[in-house]
């Protein structure tokens, strides 16, 4: 598996850290309910096929990185900096 | 059919010609009572409890595949009872048991072998880690036995004890655990279940869940709509896609995990070796193959299949161990799709919807779990109140932060484990 990051170019998989799902750029509000926050931190659409994940390139630029793949392939499909994303 | 020596003597003597199917093949009824979604270790296991021990009929078992066709057809076969923390302790100690009255409970060789697991340790502190949970172990009334590094040169003289990184000070065994034939284990349960009346659904997909008024009424499935009273989702990888037909959101991610057979050998292996610091861990197979595996590949997968840099850090972890491994072909490799709870333990629970039960997070420890998973989920099912040795396995533990179980100790959050 390759990743084509942004800053770096397509590099081998070996270079990222994975962080899990991109959904948790969309941080509740910090007086939400307990079930928002629990939603948020523990469940997952966890979807066969396409999804966003989140991955460090912690061997290369540092820089956090949406990547769009499917999880049935291991197909890259689309990789941005999550910088552009609300965090 | 009953298995006895004098059967297998008789069908030896004249061709072997007599043996029949272990279970029937049935066109799924209208209406079940209960309905278990999933024909594979844990979902045939708790239809045979179902049975067996609840007096249950009209129990239908869907699978989508043929029985036994996913993780409990391909996983690397490793029975043990040492876990540390309460709630997974007594679980693990209750499968145990459960395991080493099997065959007979089934009348069905499952190949379970007592060879003994020994997890090894490289420093003081490890050992000391190793002396707790063997008190802990001892305290929930299983074995654990802590071998110095002479005894260990003793029982496993080709381990490499003065490797640079990661020196063997010793190990922690237990004589209890084994290893069984995993496909009997399906066999055997679906077998079992069958001769009590159970009906197994090969080739039926389900493709949604009916629910009316917060109550389940049934499945549809791709053989049509089947009502049930009650209806289990015991389908490991495939949790979320199953669960999200209800309207359900799991704590759950999956993840592929590998795992490896070489060419068959002489007997070299005796026991189930577990090096956790370079996460590698194996057996050697009746058949001669060694089987091994890592950790996770470390990314959400349904692709059945994994990547090489696990391949690669699973093969140094183990000539790290054992060189004399080196020498071996490996013969085939794959990835089954693991049922990731933030925690690491597993959940067997009822839903906000009633009749519809979780069988579900089994991570990459499920197999030797299937007895007491099955047995506990069938006591579930039945009763509607969780086994004595399955309360800890809440659903809500996530939202309420109580009970969580996190063995590794890295903290309860997906990734993590």
């Amino acid at each position: 598996m390759r990743i084509e990051c942004p800053l770096c170019g397509s590099r081998d998989r070996r270079e990222f850290y994975y962080s899990g799902h991109a959904s948790a750029l969309e941080r509740p509000d910090p007086d939400s309910s307990a079930e928002v926050w629990d939603d948020y931190l523990h469940n997952r659409d966890n979807p066969a096929g396409l999804t966003e994940d989140l991955w460090h390139h912690e061997m290369g630029c540092s820089a956090w990185l949406v990547v769009q793949r499917d999880t049935v392939s291991h197909a890259v499909l689309a990789v941005r900096l999550a910088k552009g994303d609300q965090l | 059919m009953r298995f006895s020596a004098l059967k297998i003597l008789t069908e030896g003597l004249t061709g072997n010609r007599g043996w029949g199917a272990h279970w029937r093949d049935p066109e799924p009824a209208e209406e079940y009572d209960i309905i278990i979604i999933g024909g594979g270790g844990h979902g045939l296991s708790t239809a045979y409890y179902l049975a067996k021990e609840y007096g249950l009929k009209k129990i239908a078992v869907l699978e989508k595949g043929h029985i036994g066709s996913g993780n409990i057809g391909r996983n690397t076969t490793i029975i043990r009872a040492n876990y540390f923390l309460p709630g997974n302790s007594e679980f693990y100690s209750h499968s145990l048991k459960l395991w080493e009255g099997l065959e007979t409970d089934l009348n069905y060789n499952v190949m379970h072998s007592q060879r003994g697991q020994i997890g090894l340790f490289h420093s003081d502190g490890q050992r000391d880690a190793a002396i707790r949970r063997a008190n802990s172990v001892r305290n929930q009334g299983d074995d654990a036995e802590l071998l110095s590094v002479d005894q260990l040169r003793k029982m496993l003289p080709y381990l490499d004890y003065d490797q640079g990184r990661f020196p063997i000070y010793g190990g922690l065994l237990q004589r209890r655990a084994g290893t069984a034939r995993h496909d009997a284990v399906a066999w055997g349960y679906a077998r079992g279940a069958d001769q009590r009346g159970v009906d197994l659904i090969q080739n039926c997909e389900v493709i949604g869940i009916d629910v009316r008024g917060g109550v389940v009424q049934g499945v549809q499935t791709s053989r049509g709509a089947i009502r049930a009273k009650k209806v289990g989702i015991v389908v490991a990888g495939r949790s979320s896609q199953v669960a999200a037909m209800a309207g359900m959101r799991l704590p759950i991610e999956s993840h592929v995990l590998q795992a490896f057979v070489t060419e068959g050998l002489k007997p070299c292996i005796n026991h189930v070796i577990s090096f956790g610091m370079g996460h590698f861990y194996i057996s050697q197979s009746d058949k001669g193959g060694l089987v091994f595996g890592g950790d996770l590949d470390m990314y959400a997968s349904y692709a059945a299949r994994g990547n090489l840099p696990m391949v690669e850090h699973v093969a140094e972890a183990g000539m790290t161990l054992m060189p004399m491994i080196g020498k071996a072909r490996m013969l085939r490799s794959w990835g089954g799709i693991m049922d990731m709870t933030p925690d690491g333990s597993p959940i067997i629970d009822k839903t906000h919807i009633e009749g519809l039960y979780l069988n579900a997070g089994w991570c990459y420890g499920g197999f030797k779990a299937v007895p007491a998973s099955g047995n506990c989920f069938a006591h579930l099912m039945a009763t509607d109140t969780a086994h004595a040795s399955a309360q800890g396995f809440r659903l809500d533990r996530f939202r309420t932060g109580r009970g969580l179980m996190d063995e590794e100790g890295t903290g309860a959050q997906h990734n993590l484990h």
